[in-house]
């Protein structure tokens, strides 16, 4: 499932492209700005994706490299 | 002494006590004091990794710049975010070549891969140019949370001198290790203290979190989002991409990657090091519950802000603990930075010149000329106080130059030769320099550009200058190696 590692591009093209649709205050969204809002969104999505590739990854089913 | 101090102190106490630990049962030499012996699991180099990027610009400058210029702190949480995206796929290979050949540095790798002791020199020159002015920021905050924690008793200058002091004395003792096990402290605590003032303050001053951000909204209308010009969404893009590209490039964050015992600990990081960039926003809570109580600090003097709601709404002793975390939060980047400064100016400066030399003695070299960087940083915290984010920025573009040549080393074909590798980074560190000692930005050099493009960051234009020398002389080199082949 390698494939699955472009979905991490997705968070990113949020946090850099966001800004400049997302741009304004109002409506809060819980409480915050509406581009904080976005921004703190792109980050959960971030972990959450990596948790996906990191558990899809075939890298980490070898064995434990190292020591 | 008043109690905030006397928790400070404690909390100095108690971090000099477990990195005397840290070294009972270990071997102090080079391997050990700089990279921990390559043995530290997942938690460990998360606790590191975390504690290092986590530093006193975080804790005094996030919540400074929320408080003095709102919207674009934002791109503080993007970029950390995106550091350990980038991690997952960087730092396995990187670290799995450093460990075959026993590497201690950053300008190792590059003259490792490059196979070229003369970019490693050029690497440790760029390095040390650029932890000058991080370091400078951990001293200067240190500084500001001494002075104020101490209600005036302690001056500014005498709290520097303090800092560094007992950063060097730290650092002495302790190496790589302590700086980890200070680190698990540092982060308990700093959980602890920000989501405290970031819910806290909110509640307190406006009745929570939305009031807050409506009665911001309302006073100063727009503060909230990006301004259209300036630090508009393009200044954020630009700037967001370039910090998170530059992040590991700085030598004491690299240096970090070798501390690992596995590779995996690094994909594994990369899935839990975003959320915890979570706390940040509590950062910006507090720097903004700051806006409409303690209005009036401008220039420099937003970095005040964080402390002088502090003091006006929590006891002495509270003032402390958070003085304490503030403390720590500058002690473990800070040691971070003197062993791998030091470490690059023994290892990657004196030893390609001093063909006897051992590793007994370039540890004991590294360990004396600990002292004497730490005094030179104090130097520049003391005279070159104004032009503090000036240096930041430099900082952050200069280590940024390293990145091409890091990331196509990476790559099954390098496309860059040794002198290509160079010539682009001596191309883009100058660039810089000229660019911010002139302080030119797009717009001043380029008036007829539409204005959102002049608001790009200035270090793009670095960066591609670098890219495009570095693939012309690489081709270059390569066309005339054919030709004398032929």
């Amino acid at each position: 499932m390698k494939q699955l590692r472009w979905l991490a591009a997705l968070p990113a093209l949020g946090m850099l492209a966001g800004p400049f649709f997302l741009n304004r205050v109002e409506p809060l969204v819980l409480g915050m700005p509406l581009l904080l809002a976005w921004l703190v969104g792109c980050t959960v999505a971030t972990s959450a994706i990596m948790g996906l590739i990191y558990l899809t990854d075939p890298a980490n089913r070898e064995p434990e490299e190292g020591p | 002494m008043n109690a905030a101090l006397a928790i400070i102190a404690l909390a100095v106490v108690v971090a000099l006590g477990l990195g005397l630990r840290a070294r009972s049962g270990h071997d102090m030499d080079m391997e050990q004091w700089s990279v921990g012996k390559r043995g530290f699991g997942t938690l460990l180099v998360f606790l590191l990794m975390a504690g290092e990027i986590y530093t006193t610009f975080t804790f005094l400058g996030g919540s400074g710049w929320a408080y003095g210029k709102g919207g674009p702190t934002y791109y503080i949480l993007c970029y950390l975010t995106l550091i350990y995206v980038i991690s997952y796929w960087i730092l396995p290979p990187a670290w799995r070549f450093a460990k075959e050949r026993n590497l201690f540095s950053q300008p190792d790798y590059f003259a490792a891969r490059y196979d070229s002791q003369s970019l490693g020199i050029l690497v440790a020159l760029v390095g040390i140019v650029a932890l000058v002015p991080y370091m400078v920021l951990q001293l200067k905050g240190l500084g500001i949370i001494v002075a104020t924690a101490s209600y005036g008793a302690i001056s500014q200058t005498v709290a520097i001198w303090i800092g560094a002091a007992v950063l060097t004395v730290y650092v002495m003792v302790s190496g790589v290790r302590g700086s980890a096990w200070t680190a698990v402290l540092k982060d308990f605590m700093i959980l602890f203290v920000v989501m405290f003032l970031g819910i806290y303050l909110p509640y307190h001053y406006y009745g929570g979190i939305g009031e807050m951000f409506t009665a911001i909204d309302t006073a100063k209308p727009g503060f909230l989002a990006l301004p259209d010009r300036g630090q508009s969404a393009t200044w954020f893009a630009s700037t967001t991409l370039l910090t998170a590209l530059g992040g590991w490039m700085f030598p004491h964050i690299f240096a970090s990657i070798y501390t690992a015992s596995d590779a995996r600990t690094f994909r594994r990081n990369a899935v839990f090091l975003p959320l915890y960039q979570l706390m940040l926003l509590f950062v910006f809570f507090a720097g903004f519950a700051a806006v409409l109580q303690v209005p009036g600090l401008t220039g420099p003097d937003v970095d005040l802000s964080l402390f002088r709601i502090a003091l006006q709404t929590f006891p002495p002793w509270f003032v402390g603990v958070i003085g304490a975390t503030g403390v720590l939060t500058a002690l473990v980047p800070g040691s971070m930075i003197l062993i791998a400064g030091s470490t690059l100016i023994a290892q990657n400066l004196y030893r390609p010149l001093a063909r006897n030399a051992t590793d007994a003695t370039t540890g004991r070299l590294a360990k004396g000329i600990a002292p004497l960087l730490a005094i030179a940083c104090v130097g520049f915290t003391l005279y070159g106080g104004e032009t503090i984010v000036q240096l930041l920025l430099i900082g952050y573009a200069v280590v940024t130059q390293l990145f091409p040549a890091f990331f196509f080393s990476l790559l099954r074909n390098n496309p860059l030769t040794r002198a290509g590798a160079m010539a682009g980074i001596l191309a883009g560190v100058t660039a810089v320099a000229i660019t911010v000692v002139g302080g030119y930005t797009l717009a001043k050099l380029f008036p007829g550009l539409p204005g959102p493009v002049q608001d790009l960051n200035i270090g793009v234009v670095a960066l591609a200058l670098n890219l495009a020398v570095a693939f012309a002389v690489s081709l270059a080199g390569k066309r005339t190696r054919q030709t004398a082949l032929s």
